[in-house]
């Protein structure tokens, strides 16, 4: 390899990946066919663009898949019948314009997969993402994501293309991708940003544009919420001045169209609390007042004990630590991230004692390194004052 | 070259040198130690002797099978398990001498009063896949 080469636009070639499946299935592929067939053009122009880019990028993907989609059916005798009607219909050539996105998005994230397949499904789909850095961004084997994407597959084998769906489930997909964060080459949380705008665009789903609002704005923190070691800083002590202004600007915008449409739904509440503590110039300037009732709300759309849990924590802000531990002492003491609420509530109220036990007892539950690490930190700062 | 798995314990290894539980330290002794670690593997990416790292959660359950149609039988956690894996590190490696010797200084990790933990780690050679041809 010479440093000549140029690097293709990944970015613009995944964003073709589901108009081509679309272009595919309607001249007569079926949807697992020509997945699997845009999938192989896909590699194949990973590999080849840098040395030939070619100039319909679009019209060779179409070209290439279809090619591939014909060569698979001839090699499968008894598909032999169905070959022989395709071949007789007419061939690569100009296409309707009709945007099948929605359908696929519908298709893909459909009731009766998992939602771990449905992830899968829709990162190849749709995203664009070859199964190798799906995998590597899941940490599991090539093979093994592999599998869950033929699965997949079968399982909605005999759905059509033109079967309703309902958007509010593809967002909760996207939402579990969004959450996924960045690991390997793939940064996970601009994919589902990406997927997110391409549905927000094809539907008028309030729930839809409240989680674009909501990635925005949380997205718009990251470069606040890791510190150069890899540590996380609580939202209290962000450096507010790294915030994305444009993303919580362009979140604040789409949540307040969401808003009046007056269809209230799980994400446009989680985002008008994001929206909140983005419009805090400082960490004590934030609306917590507004913030207990937002999450009032989400109490009474999902009845989550997270969002009882939050809204403890929210409460100890507006009202005093000492009415936040009464709200967290109605919630069950397994619930994850108790012990750390419990210990931010302790602090605050100025028992450091019971803070430093609780955060080491969160720690030992973390279920990540990050927060545990973090949580180990504040049991040891509580720790070293009180030895003071 | 051959692959040997490193582990750490949260019970059951002989007591370290410097045995003080991590939310003792000092927070800046906490990240040094974390920026160690990191380094560590870095390193061994480097040279080429990086294979796998992970770290389990304390909890865990047992689990056996309980027959046909019933469900499995699950026990625990059992506050006494005298052995207890915190995680793990597989290198690759020319030889068992590289192995200790990397263990040795993933031992030497700094701790309270950023002095080593000198902290006992486990070596442990992987069975290999095949016989080698010996004919």
């Amino acid at each position: 390899m010479t440093g000549e080469v140029p690097a293709v636009d990944e970015g613009a070639l995944r964003a073709l990946v589901p108009a081509v499946i679309g272009i595919l299935v309607r001249r007569g592929a079926g949807f697992a066919a020509a997945e699997d067939a845009v999938q192989e053009s896909l590699v194949e122009a990973l590999r080849t663009w840098p040395v030939r880019p070619p100039e319909d990028p679009r019209g060779w993907l179409v070209t290439v898949a279809w090619r591939k989609f014909l060569d698979a059916e001839r090699s499968d005798a008894s598909r032999r019948a169905r070959e022989e009607r395709i071949a007789a219909e007419p061939g690569p050539g100009p296409v309707a314009d009709v945007d099948d996105t929605l359908q696929l998005y519908f298709l893909c994230a459909h009731p009766s997969l998992t939602p771990a397949s449905a992830v899968a499904l829709t990162l190849r789909a749709l995203a664009g993402l070859t199964t190798r850095q799906i995998a590597d961004a899941y940490l599991v084997p090539e093979a093994t994501m592999g599998q869950r994407i033929s699965r997949a597959k079968r399982a909605i084998a005999d759905v059509g293309l033109d079967e309703p769906g309902d958007a509010r489930t593809v967002a909760r997909v996207l939402y579990l991708v969004f959450n996924e964060g960045y690991s390997g080459d793939v940064d996970l949380a601009a994919e589902a940003i990406r997927l997110a705008r391409e549905l927000h665009a094809r539907t008028d789903e309030p729930e839809v544009a409240g989680l674009l609002a909501l990635m925005l704005l949380h997205h718009a923190r990251r470069p606040a919420r890791t510190r150069a070691d890899g540590s996380l800083v609580p939202l209290a002590e962000q450096e507010r001045g790294r915030w994305n202004t444009a993303l919580i600007a362009e979140g604040v915008t789409i949540l307040q169209r969401a808003l009046a449409q007056d269809r209230l739904g799980e994400f446009q509440a989680q985002a008008a609390i994001a929206a909140l503590h983005a419009d805090a110039p400082r960490a004590d300037e934030t609306d917590w007042v507004q913030i207990v009732e937002w999450y009032d709300e989400l109490v009474r759309i999902t009845d989550s004990p997270i969002a009882r849990l939050n809204r403890a924590i929210a409460v100890g802000q507006a009202d005093g630590a000492g009415a936040g531990l009464a709200a967290l002492e109605e919630l069950d003491p397994r619930l994850p991230r108790r012990a750390a609420a419990a210990a931010y509530l302790h602090e605050r109220n100025g028992d450091r004692a019971s803070a430093a036990r609780l955060y080491a007892e969160a720690a030992a539950a973390a279920a990540n390194l990050a927060e545990r690490d973090h949580l180990t930190r504040q049991a040891a700062r509580l720790n070293a004052t009180s030895r003071n | 070259m051959a692959k040997y798995l490193l582990l750490k314990h949260y019970r059951g290894a002989p007591d370290a040198v410097n045995n003080v539980p991590m939310d003792r330290w000092a927070p800046e002794e906490i990240s040094d130690h974390i920026q160690f670690m990191r380094d560590f593997a870095d390193r061994l990416r480097n040279t080429g002797e990086y294979v796998d790292g992970q770290a389990l959660q304390p909890e865990g359950t047992w689990v056996r099978y309980d027959g046909e149609g019933r469900p499995p039988i699950t026990d625990g956690p059992f506050a006494e398990t005298k052995d207890l894996i915190a995680g793990w590190m597989i290198i690759d490696v020319e030889s068992y001498d590289r192995a200790v010797e990397l263990a040795g200084e993933l031992s030497s990790a700094p701790g309270a009063g950023g002095k080593p933990i000198h902290e006992w780690l486990e070596v442990r050679p992987f069975m290999a896949e095949r016989a080698p041809v010996t004919e």
